[in-house]
């Protein structure tokens, strides 16, 4: 297997974006990210795109070539990769792989969706076709729902309270605040949090994250090739893994963690020689404030049970011993679903570049990000190291 | 469609959903939950009548339009 690098980022803003379409967005993405590697259209070798739902969000299908050729590049496999939240986490994982493989030497990832055109009922159900329609969905279930379901059942095992699970939103919030490229750069209180409108017991709108529009991409090559493209610094692949479950939340034999995520996380660690203490800050998938505790907990940043305490002392703020969501994460940056898993790579080597402006770690040479797909039937976990 | 009755079970864990799909926009709020029977497996169903908590034992009523309902095991 090959070293491999990161060597371009672009993303577009998050956000409501009523004038944009989906293409407009992604090509956005990939010209910057293009730009930032200084490599051209031409001499791309391969396309992976992350995508949940734009067959049902507008309509398009056909999203690879689509969006890559009009970027200005043809003539190379152009290929959509589906895993629901994941989506793009996996598209990374089959770039790298690629890379890794000596298949290709310069491979372009992105992710995109565009989920404003729809209303937020028909929203919703679209991002209910990710849960199993034949169960769970069929019998009223939505995202949020099933995730309150996770978090009752966390408090009930492990005492875990509004008030912890509160903190993960207001901490996001005031990260997200300083990010240029945040959905909701609103900072909120602890008890405007826990005073939010009821969405699904025990969550309040406060505990979700956004519907929201964007894309985000990364030019990955071999990192014996990078110091001809940049001479930024390089953020290496040292660990990755993708990993899978069951889709619906009541075939698990656990529901408050994610098998796939502890799998992904042991295998990334194995890879990468590193273990959860080594970690220095992570950008973790915060679809709802008890998935970032729970994520926390899998990824063995703290034992089982100890999520919400932890972050109700503070230690996963920018100023904590384990940053957590420096850009604001999914609560507030923004969720638009099939970028996020790129846009989560890009915000780790902004801080391993040291281009985070405001949201600069102290600590930023190894970083780490986790994507879950729907309620954990896909686990992705990215190390991403200092070369 | 399954329509084979079920037993009698244990709340697993459950939500109170406000923010419902447009096909349940009337019912709403309505409870949710997941029911854990004695051999281990799990279904996701439909409270009717009283609310229940984790643990609470709860007894199947019916299936409507393939949703298994329970209620509260008096």
């Amino acid at each position: 297997m090959r070293q491999v690098a990161v060597v371009g980022i672009g993303k577009t803003p998050f956000g409501a974006f009523l004038e944009r379409d989906l293409r407009s967005l992604a090509v956005e993405a990939l010209q910057k990210c293009l730009e930032d590697a200084r490599v051209q259209p031409s001499q791309v070798e391969a396309f992976y795109l992350g995508n949940f739902a734009g067959p049902s969000f507008v309509g398009q299908n056909h999203l690879a070539p689509y969006v890559s050729a009009a970027a200005g590049i043809t003539g190379v496999p152009a290929t959509r990769v589906e895993a629901a939240c994941a989506s793009s986490g996996s598209a990374f994982f089959h770039a790298y792989s690629a890379v890794a493989a000596g298949l290709y030497d310069i491979v372009l990832v992105a992710g995109v969706e565009k989920m404003t055109s729809q209303a937020t009922p028909r929203v919703a159900e679209i991002l209910a076709s990710a849960g199993d329609l034949c169960g769970e969905i069929k019998a009223g279930g939505t995202f949020p729902a099933l995730f309150a379901m996770i978090a009752r059942r966390h408090m009930h095992e492990y005492g875990t309270t509004r008030e912890q699970l509160a903190a993960v939103a207001v901490k996001n919030h005031e990260n997200g605040f300083l990010n240029p490229y945040a959905h909701m750069r609103k900072r909120i209180t602890l008890q405007q949090a826990l005073a939010g409108k009821p969405v699904a017991d025990p969550l309040t709108v406060y505990d979700c994250s956004l519907v929201s529009d964007g894309a985000a991409a990364a030019l990955l090559m071999p990192v014996e090739r990078a110091w001809d493209f940049t001479s930024k610094p390089l953020a290496r692949v040292l660990g990755i893994a993708q990993t899978s479950d069951h889709v619906a939340l009541d075939q698990k034999a656990s529901i408050t963690t994610f098998p796939a995520v502890r799998l992904a996380a042991e295998k990334a660690y194995k890879m990468a020689g590193v273990g959860p203490g080594d970690i220095e800050f992570a950008e973790v998938h915060d679809c709802f404030t008890i998935a970032e505790i729970v994520a926390i907990e899998d990824l063995g940043f703290v034992r089982k049970g100890e999520g919400g305490p932890f972050s109700a002392a503070g230690c996963s703020a920018r100023t904590g011993t384990k940053p957590v969501n420096a850009s604001g994460g999914l609560k507030s940056k923004g969720h638009p679903v099939g970028a996020t898993g790129v846009a989560q790579i890009c915000d780790v080597v902004m801080q391993i570049r040291g281009e985070a402006g405001d949201l600069q770690l102290a600590r930023h040479s190894l970083g780490l990000a986790q994507n879950l797909g729907g309620s954990g039937a896909t686990g992705v976990v990215t190390i991403l190291g200092a070369a | 469609m399954e329509t084979k009755a079920l037993g009698d079970g244990v709340v697993y864990t459950e939500t109170v959903v406000y923010s419902a799909p447009e096909a349940f926009l009337q019912d709403a709020p309505y409870q949710l939950a997941i029911i854990e029977f004695s051999d281990a497996s799990r279904v996701t169903g439909r409270i009717l009548g009283e609310r229940v908590t984790i643990s609470d034992r709860v007894s199947f009523v019916e299936y409507r339009q393939g949703i298994p309902f329970f209620r509260k095991t008096a």
